[in-house]
């Protein structure tokens, strides 16, 4: 398949991120699957893009592709990701490595094992500081500080010498948040930043990220299963399935018309369209595996509109509106529904 | 920490209370030393009158008794043998072994350290596998052997190193030490590589990375404290291995260490020797395992912790 000859949802002009035609490869022991599969995107300044889907379905691998921190096993072989204009699939590993900070950082979503165990946390905050600005350790220390301040760690001068193990999961939180926005980077991606906490919790995360994102300008990419996250915090949404962007657009226009089958399936399965007595409406069946992706459309096995002309013909994603595209062949239909 | 620490010695202190009961009864099993010492025409009267001599006359908790009273006041008797102190034996012996026993272990993790860290860095690259293939020979390659090989070959063969003995300079250690360091070291090798491939998989690690971090700040400012702590656990079992008596290497090569003094009184049934040798290797075992737990907790802030003060 070609890469997708259609312009990103959000104006590719003065865009922080702009990844077109990602297509990232693992090898396994049965061969070479596609992970991620003509994946393009882009988010300007100020901005939030979600990236929308179940475990498994390419989101993550994405975000790791685009910060250049794949494992061996997995590689990017086609595509584009540039950040502020530089295309960083191309730079050398020294010059990925001046940009991870400053261009493009990422938050991960279990903080516990994301934060080295056996380092205080004030010299793990301190570290971009030292890498990048060549700052001694005792000015580095400082800087630490006062971003601990900014998260709202209480006493931070005191708690820079505790350990991660030593920290609530919020606090732990906030504490990679902080080394995430230490160098004002432009791009932020958000790896699932609060499954692992609870709900009045998930919701602080979310107002300081939102709040960090005011102050310092940068764009995010917001990667969740989370559809009512999405809804509050995202101006885009990418809809993933199967290692393919199905759906993309402005998150209150999806929302409100979805126009692919996979997009209006989970937003049927919120609980709160639930009828007393009738079973949760849910999308039927699995994902398939990425070794048995089938040939025509992706969603055809848990399709309600499938018929056969979707087992033969793979749907590209097309533009169904200003700024939106969808790859189904019947997203007029679903429009009328 | 102090209390960790106090603690630690505490329930070590146990054990060692029935190493030496044990140790003490086990020799006795062995037959008495009469039957070694005097000729087979000794009369009756000669026999009663040596065993008296050394207390072999009492029964065994009287003797137990005299020997704990006197150990409490660090005398550990006299050899039958030599007719000298037995603590002084033993602290003869017992340096050369420790000193061995150090350098061994210092080069085995340092070169451990530095060989499995660089295999795991890249899994499955040649240079792992060229590593995890020598780790594996130098693990199983069997000492005595190696040592054998050693002598013939620097020794006799090619006349560059002294076949055995202490006296001379810095060559008179490199076959000793070349023979004990192998396979520590290949155990410690396939060690570091296996806990530092998961510590550099761990989600910290992409974090540091994430941060612009290079691979020598990543290896070592990271994941290598994290990767440590069952090395050294490792570590401080093959420590004991040595301590406890390098015998094979000091047979061949003569080093009048301490395997080769435990070794020699057990034959000879020279109890006094042989409990002060065994009391200094158990007392020391155990100071070696509290500095590994010290290590551990120096290492691991969650160690520390998980000792209530």
């Amino acid at each position: 398949m070609k890469p997708s000859t259609l312009p990103a949802p959000a104006a590719a002009e003065g865009a922080a991120l702009e990844v077109e035609g990602l297509r990232v490869e693992l090898r396994t022991p049965s061969g070479t699957v596609r992970a991620v599969d003509d994946v393009s995107f882009s988010v300007r300044k100020g901005r939030t893009l979600a990236l929308l889907g179940e475990s498994g379905c390419g989101k993550s691998m994405t975000a790791l592709s685009i910060a250049g921190l794949l494992d061996p096993v997995a590689e990017v072989t086609e595509g584009s990701v540039r950040v502020s204009g530089t295309d960083v699939l191309r730079l050398s590993p020294a010059g990925r490595r001046k940009l991870a900070g400053p261009g493009l950082s990422i938050v991960f979503q279990d903080a516990l094992t994301a934060l080295n165990p056996v380092q205080p946390v004030g010299r793990q905050l301190a570290e971009p500081f030292r890498i990048h600005r060549g700052l001694s350790r005792r000015e580095a220390k400082e800087k630490a500080i006062e971003l601990m301040t900014r998260v709202g760690i209480p006493e931070p001068r005191l708690r820079a010498r505790s350990y991660p193990h030593q920290f609530s999961g919020g606090m732990r939180q906030r504490l990679l948040i902080a080394m995430a926005v230490a160098l004002d980077p432009d791009v932020l991606i958000a790896d699932e930043p609060t499954t692992a906490l609870d709900v009045t919790v998930q919701a602080q995360i979310m107002r300081l990220l939102r709040d960090l994102q005011t102050e310092r300008d940068m764009a995010i990419v917001l990667i969740t299963h989370d559809l009512a996250v999405v809804a509050q915090r995202a101006d885009d949404v990418v809809v993933m399935y199967a290692g393919n962007v199905v759906e993309t657009g402005p998150v209150h226009e999806v929302f409100a018309h979805p126009r692919h089958p996979y997009t209006k399936g989970l937003l049927d399965s919120v609980p709160e369209h639930a009828v007393r007595g009738r079973p949760l409406p849910a999308v039927p069946g699995s994902p398939p595996e990425l070794s048995a992706v089938p040939s025509g459309c992706v969603f055809q096995a848990r399709c309600p509109l499938a018929q056969e002309r979707c087992a033969q013909e793979r749907p590209h994603l097309v533009s169904v509106g200003a700024s939106r595209s969808a790859a189904c062949h019947f997203s007029e239909e679903l429009d009328r529904v | 920490m102090t209390s960790f620490l106090g603690r630690r010695i505490v329930s070590s202190a146990i054990p060692l209370v029935f190493v030496v009961l044990g140790v003490f009864c086990l020799a006795r099993l062995t037959g008495n030393p009469v039957d070694l010492y005097l000729p087979l025409s000794a009369t009756s009267q000669q026999r009663a009158e040596f065993s008296a001599a050394h207390g072999f006359d009492d029964s065994i908790p009287v003797q137990l008794w005299d020997y704990l009273t006197q150990a409490a006041q660090f005398d550990f008797g006299t050899s039958l043998r030599t007719g000298q102190s037995a603590a002084t034996m033993v602290l003869d012996a017992f340096p050369v072994t420790l000193q061995l026993a150090g350098v061994t272990m210092l080069l085995a993790i340092l070169g451990a350290l530095l060989v499995g860290s660089l295999a795991a860095y890249r899994p499955n690259s040649l240079i792992d596998r060229i590593a995890g293939l020598l780790s594996m020979i130098a693990a199983s390659i069997p000492d005595f052997w190696f040592a054998i090989m050693g002598v013939l070959v620097f020794g006799v063969g090619l006349d560059w190193l002294p076949t055995s003995g202490t006296l001379g300079g810095a060559e008179v250690w490199v076959l000793p030490i070349a023979t004990l360091v192998i396979r520590p070291f290949g155990v410690l090798v396939q060690v570091v590589r296996g806990s530092m491939v998961g510590a550099l998989s761990a989600p910290y690690v992409k974090v540091a990375r994430s941060k612009g971090a290079g691979a020598g700040r990543v290896v070592f400012g990271h994941a290598l404290r994290n990767a440590v702590t069952p090395v050294l656990t490792v570590a401080g079992d093959l420590t004991v291995g040595l301590v406890n008596g390098a015998v094979i290497v000091e047979t061949i090569f003569g080093w009048p260490g301490i395997g080769k003094l435990m070794i020699d009184s057990i034959l000879q049934r020279d109890f006094a020797v042989l409990q002060a040798a065994v009391l200094i290797t158990a007392v020391t075992i155990f100071a070696l395992n509290i500095l590994v737990d010290v290590c551990h907790a120096l290492i691991d802030p969650r160690v520390r912790q998980a000792v209530p003060a």
